[in-house]
């Protein structure tokens, strides 16, 4: 046989491209797929101008409730929202101090997109988180600097969420880091004590920790002693919240080799520095997306606090239509609006954790 | 203080479970500055043999001395001893085991800066230096996933360089290793070899072993079976399984 001259690498044949030829190939390439495409078009045909008709082309968009009753059926009736909207954003925050409430969930929204990029993890970073909290306490509650002093009570509508869902996930990641690293330890009570908790915790309803936070936990105090329901209600949300995520901390955990453990044993490493340096920046980039998931759980699961009367996004939507007559048959539109609020928040946390992801994974697999 | 051993085994004997015996009545000792390679089937405890040496193997009976430090019975759980022996001994594993998350100057720098409490200008310079002595310096600020597997066993090698350390173990450091890359780092450990660090080789590599070695180490079954210099055993073996393990290993019939 010949010896085969080499092969100069040439660039990939140019890919069947443009518009027409995908639509081909994805919408119409067999009978099946073209059968579904037509029935989705039909239905789309069928249904999006009477979504449209309602949603905007006949919908009532000022506070008239006149208005609003003649278009019953018709057309939506945004008027609740002109109407409402301090009420269902703020809740029962008093009317003439809301800048306050305002003022410290814009600084809330700030620091929280400001922590999720790269270019400020600095240590300025954790004295932003400090002042920015201390701001929006002082803010929120008064008392100094001549505010009017606002009991926790008044809170309500978004920055409660806000604040209940930020504060919860910063208090339980720690904890769950903790947990998960206690329920692989080598001592056995240390062992039992994580896995106890854990599976007490997770076999409980959050709804049942809500009520005891708040109703069972002062019994056991004495009077005057007790902390402020707000933040009963967020220890035992962020409590709830360590419990599953200690669970996925654990499966990154484990999904990290024996072989770098003991290549941190050989250089010296001690027990904690291993876990730090070595373990938990592996093992928490590998499950990203299981955490992500439930800090999106623990944002939604706040609306669960009105039972114990405190009034956060959903809560207030509640009480500002509940109470008004006139205004309580446009309930529907009232729960599309929040509903478009907590779709804005999900789906950025979901593409941000996308971004961590796709970051992880360069920097392992280049 | 020189006459005394580096590394002394005293009538070892280790077990996995309760019925896995894997470490027979080990006595052995090896001085400072040899070359010592160990060899035999697989299976037959060599590698264990080699981990006992910076405790990431416990024991249950005998005694260990490593550069004057006694590593006690099952005695994982005196901290100070182990993180003093650790201190002493580099070792390089099969399946290199570099960080995968840190690039390769911040694999190097981890221990220094945080064992030794070095500064990071001073302990990057110290990398640097490693890395040359690797003739790898130009990689520093990859990560690992981005280099053959040659360069990170080197990579790896020179991470065990920054301590310091008095021992080098090494467990089948080219086993993992495709052929054309074993020379890179081969060679690596020849010029190591030079340079007066006790070396400790769980290795096939019998051209390595003849180079280099002060002694062979040939174990079986948890035994050590025989040892002698490089030329009297593998021109000369005494015992029937090393004459085996020979026969096989260098395609002899």
């Amino acid at each position: 046989m010949q010896p085969s001259e080499m092969i100069a690498a040439r660039p990939a044949p140019p890919r069947v491209g443009g518009l027409r030829a995908w639509v081909r190939r994805e919408l119409f390439g067999s009978w099946v797929s073209t059968l579904t495409t037509l029935a989705l078009l039909a239905w789309a045909l069928w249904a999006l101008p009477g979504a449209l008709d309602w949603l905007l082309w006949r919908a009532v968009w000022q506070a008239d409730v006149e208005a609003c009753q003649a278009a019953r059926g018709l057309g939506a009736c945004w008027g609740v929202i002109t109407e409402k909207h301090r009420l269902i954003l703020l809740g029962r925050y008093p009317l003439e101090e809301q800048w306050r409430p305002v003022l410290a969930t814009a600084l809330l929204l700030v620091l929280v997109i400001a922590s999720g990029m790269r270019r400020f993890w600095t240590r300025w970073l954790v004295l932003a988180w400090v002042l920015v909290w201390a701001v929006f306490f002082a803010l929120m509650r008064g008392g100094v600097a001549g505010l009017s002093e606002v009991p926790t009570e008044r809170w309500g509508g978004l920055p409660l969420t806000l604040m209940l869902t930020t504060l919860s996930i910063v208090l339980a990641c720690p904890l769950a880091v903790l947990l998960a690293l206690g329920r692989r330890s080598r001592m056995p009570a240390i062992r039992g004590l994580c896995a106890l908790f854990i599976e007490l915790v997770r076999g409980v309803p959050l709804i049942s920790v809500l009520f005891m936070a708040s109703f069972l936990f002062p019994l056991f105090l004495p009077v005057g002693a007790t902390p402020d329901v707000l933040i009963r209600v967020l220890l035992g949300i962020a409590l709830f919240a360590a419990a599953y995520l200690a669970e996925t901390v654990r499966a990154g955990l484990q999904s990290v080799p024996q072989g770098q453990l003991e290549a941190a044993n050989s250089i010296g490493l001690s027990w904690w520095q291993t876990q730090r340096l070595v373990v938990l920046p592996q093992a928490l980039g590998a499950v990203v997306p299981g955490l992500m998931n439930s800090f999106i759980s623990i944002f939604k699961d706040s609306s669960l606090i009105t039972i114990v009367s405190l009034y956060e996004l959903t809560g207030s939507l509640g009480l500002a239509l509940s109470g008004d007559p006139e205004w309580r048959p446009f309930m529907v539109e009232g729960y599309l609006f929040i509903t478009a609020i907590y779709f804005v928040v999900c789906a950025a946390m979901s593409r941000y954790s996308l971004w961590v992801e796709q970051r992880h994974a360069r920097g392992l697999a280049r | 203080m020189s006459d005394t051993p580096m590394v002394r085994f005293e009538r070892l004997n280790k077990w996995f479970g309760r019925d896995f015996h894997v470490l027979r009545d080990i006595d052995l000792d090896i001085a400072r500055g040899e070359r010592l390679v160990v060899c035999g089937p697989s299976g037959s405890g060599k590698s264990t043999l080699i981990r006992c040496i910076n405790a990431l193997e416990p024991f249950q009976e005998g005694s260990l001395t490593v550069n004057g430090v006694a590593l006690a019975v099952e005695g994982r759980e005196d901290l100070r001893a182990v993180q003093q022996v650790r201190r002493s001994v580099g070792m390089v594993f099969q399946q290199f085991n570099l960080f995968p998350h840190l690039s390769v100057l911040d694999n190097l720098t981890l221990a220094p800066r945080n064992v030794g409490k070095v500064p990071r200008a001073e302990a990057e310079a110290q990398a640097l230096a490693q890395l040359e002595r690797v003739h790898i310096a130009e990689q520093a600020h990859k990560f690992p996933q981005q280099l053959s597997g040659g360069q990170q066993q080197r990579v790896a090698i020179a991470r065990a360089l920054c301590l310091a350390p008095q021992i080098l173990l090494f467990d089948e450091p080219t086993s993992a290793l495709d052929p054309e890359m074993v020379h890179e780092v081969l060679d690596v450990m020849v010029e190591l070899a030079g340079q007066g660090i006790t070396m400790v080789c769980v290795t096939h590599e019998m051209e390595f072993a003849r180079s280099v070695a002060d002694r062979v180490v040939f174990m079986d079954q948890g035994q050590i079976i025989e040892q002698a210099a490089p030329d009297a055993f593998f021109s000369n073996p005494q015992s029937e399984r090393a004459q085996q393990f020979l026969n096989k290993l260098l395609g002899r019939t």
